[in-house]
């Protein structure tokens, strides 16, 4: 049976096909048009050293080394063909599985673990990489990114009339994001605000169980009609398609033209995260169908049929994303729990009596045992 | 006040600054004075433009400042309490309005999980220095869902600051000590005391706006009345009535101290302490239910500090576990001057 309303192929811009053969699309090709043989194999690099780290963090989590993984299988070209359309002094808000998006903000991707390993809750500097911490309280972020996307207007930063200083923010979620309150007041604050901001929807089309069919009986991207804000829909397994659509939409909010939509229609291949299990909702023919459109293989095809990937090239990836396996599994079993005490730090600014009088305490009460030990 | 007898010259300076405000009018003037000061403070809200907020504390503000730094928002308090936590990454301190504290409610969860949080979880690297204004408690006979207190709710969540102004003065120094302060405020404004009237001396405050002198002055209580025999501790639209209280109290022959904590989190603990020690008879009042709340609080961290001072239990003058009731139940439901008086007698004969 075909697939209809929120999971059809209704609309998706599409550049690449599936057997990696590049599509004519003279409203789109301008966008795609830099995208130089050097610029592809950057984007394979990125989406294979993704889908390695990825499945590292996973070995890792079934070892025990960390508390939990949420995969991104399936979804490099959405990360990495939007992740690379970014550029200063654009802004990111993720949701928490754009690992790939936060490789192309130069995060070092073992150094994200320490919010799997149970260390801590954020575990990057935000502003020196433009890049907002994970959250997890689903859509919550889609208004921090409208209102530091208001404030980047009142700062001159949106149509200043030199197109390389202006820049947008970019707040990715996903399918079941679009059913919060959050979002859909997002959407209200950026239209009337006219805010410069993408909001980028990553359908894998689950929300860990849930279809996408119990989010919506249309499209996603046609949320956008009922806001006043344009939108697109693109094939989310394709690279090339998605980086174009996401160029333009950026050049579109920085030059003050307003927020926009795009829903990349994609797939999580793994299950929600190490916690979940996907055969208990879904077929392995529908996985085995997504796995025949894989994003990285499509990309390959593509570079292959050009010409375009020496072996040497890929012989460099492969040693890198070994090198970086190992580097991830060294730097993860190396890390030890911060100081107790750390616990009480930075919950304010400036120093609140309920907490410094329970540090003290506590600090007391380990004390106690440090002063029994030395008794004996 | 004493002081200022012996310090001629300083009185004349200090008394041109003097005005009688009403209490709306005091943080009318201080969000003025903060607007002012630091252009990168905005307020945000639904109606505080041209209307000047459905109470009027905005008045004049939009005509002013501008619709970009008095921005009429959508009706979403958590789109509000959401895009202003944005802003504050780039910088800008917004002064949120909540209309009324039953609609505090879909803020709920950006308040709770995000603007509370963000300093931890980004350790230390993001700060968020906003203040949500909320015209909060009874008294002014309106239907439901605006007459709620809210305080208990938001005080069990580590990264808040909670604060309620008792007089014109606390109001037109708090609010700008609230905005000056790094961390997320909660400012509760006795909704029924907006018309109060009281001295306010508009200097004063002027030296202590740092964010570690604001912050600090905001969480500490203050005495509002020395007495000997009974403290009755309260804040926000309860103070009043505590020092009523005292009053009918002291001709009777008790001698009342009332304390006005003036924050809720963090909770004055040493003054509250040292007033426990001194009276050995504690009543804590306010409008918010007993059950659960900020009175229990205080009796749980007195007992374990001042229990070989105590001469009776401490008691709680305050709401039902109901909700707020129909407007002509509210007079006899909120902790009335009689009730009030009857707690202090039971502490005394105990």
């Amino acid at each position: 049976m075909e697939a209809t309303g929120p999971l059809s192929d209704e609309g998706l811009v599409q550049l690449l096909d599936v057997d990696g053969t590049r599509v004519a699309d003279p409203d789109w090709e301008p966008y795609a048009a830099h995208l130089t043989p050097d610029a592809l194999r950057l984007a394979w690099r990125l989406m294979t050293i993704t889908r390695a780290f990825d499945a590292e963090a996973t070995s890792l989590q079934r070892q025990g080394e960390l508390g939990l993984w949420v995969s991104c299988l399936g979804q490099e070209a959405a990360q990495i063909g939007s992740g690379t359309a970014v550029r200063e002094p654009d802004y990111v808000f993720p949701s928490y599985r754009e690992h790939g998006v936060a490789l192309t903000r130069d995060i070092d991707l073992p150094q994200m673990l320490t919010l799997f390993r149970g260390l801590e809750h954020g575990s990057w500097d935000p502003v020196a990489h433009s890049f907002h911490l994970y959250t997890l309280v689903i859509g919550a972020h889609s208004l921090h990114a409208t209102g530091y996307a208001m404030a980047m207007d009142r700062d001159g930063l949106v149509a200043s009339g030199s197109p390389d200083k202006d820049g947008a923010v970019i707040c990715y979620f996903g399918d079941g994001a679009t059913s919060q309150g959050d979002v859909n007041e997002a959407l209200v604050f950026a239209s009337v605000n006219n805010a410069p901001i993408v909001f980028f929807v990553q359908n894998n089309q689950f929300a860990i169980s849930e279809p996408t069919t119990r989010q919506s009986r249309v499209p996603l991207a046609q949320r956008a009609d009922g806001f006043g804000i344009p939108r697109v829909r693109v094939d989310g397994n394709d690279v090339i398609a998605v980086h174009a659509v996401t160029q333009w939409a950026l050049r579109h909010a920085r030059a003050g033209q307003g927020p926009v939509l795009i829903e990349a229609f994609t797939y999580r291949m793994a299950s929600h995260t190490t916690s979940d299990d996907a055969t208990r909702y879904r077929t392995r023919a529908d996985e085995e169908k997504w796995r025949q459109r894989d994003p990285i293989e499509r990309l390959k095809k593509h570079l292959d049929a050009l010409g375009e990937l020496p072996q040497e090239f890929r012989d460099a990836v492969t040693a890198e994303t070994k090198a970086l396996g190992k580097r991830t599994r060294e730097t993860v079993k190396s890390w030890e729990r911060p100081a107790l005490l750390t616990m009480f730090d930075h919950v304010y600014a400036e120093p609140h009596q309920q907490v410094e009088s329970e540090r003290a305490w506590f600090d007391r009460y380990q004390q106690s045992f440090l002063d029994e030990g030395s008794h004996a | 006040m004493t002081d200022t007898h012996h310090r001629a010259p300083a009185v004349t300076e200090r008394e041109s600054a003097v005005k009688t405000m009403t209490m709306a009018g005091a943080i009318n003037a201080g969000l003025r004075a903060a607007m002012e000061r630091d252009p990168k403070v905005l307020l945000m809200g639904e109606d505080i433009g041209q209307l000047g907020g459905v109470f009027r504390v905005t008045d004049g503000l939009h005509k002013d400042f501008g619709g970009d730094r008095v921005m009429d928002t959508p009706l979403a308090e958590s789109g509000i309490v959401g895009t202003a936590i944005g802003m504050a990454m780039r910088g800008y301190t917004s002064v949120i309005e909540i209309q009324f504290d039953g609609f505090i409610f879909p803020a709920f969860n950006q308040i709770t999980t995000q603007l509370a949080k963000m300093h931890y979880r980004s350790g230390g690297r993001l700060t968020l220095p906003l203040v949500i204004r909320v015209p909060f408690a009874g008294g002014i006979g309106a239907v439901e869902h605006h007459s709620e207190s809210i305080e208990a709710l938001f005080a069990h969540t580590a990264g808040l600051r909670i604060c309620s102004p008792a007089t014109p003065q606390d109001a037109f120094d708090m609010i700008q000590q609230s905005i000056a302060s790094p961390d997320p405020v909660m400012f509760l404004e006795p909704k029924a005391r907006y018309w109060d009237k009281g001295d306010v001396d508009t200097d004063a405050v002027r030296t202590r706006l740092d964010a570690a002198a604001a912050t600090a002055d905001i969480g500490r209580a203050r005495v509002a009345r020395p007495g000997t025999d009974v403290t009755v501790i309260a804040y926000g639209p309860t103070v009043r009535t505590a020092l009523q209280a005292a009053d009918v109290a002291s001709g009777e022959g008790t001698s009342v101290e009332v304390v006005d904590l003036r924050s809720v989190s963090p909770l004055d603990i040493p003054t509250v302490v040292r007033s426990a020690k001194r009276t050995g008879r504690v009543v804590v009042v306010h409008e918010a239910p007993t059950a659960h709340g900020v009175g229990a609080e205080l009796a749980a961290r007195i007992g374990e500090e001042a229990f070989f001072h105590l001469k009776a239990p401490v008691l709680r003058v305050g709401g039902f576990h109901t909700p707020y009731p129909a407007a002509k139940f509210e007079h006899d439901y909120l902790p009335s001057l009689d009730r009030v008086l009857d707690a202090v007698d039971r502490v005394m004969t105990h």
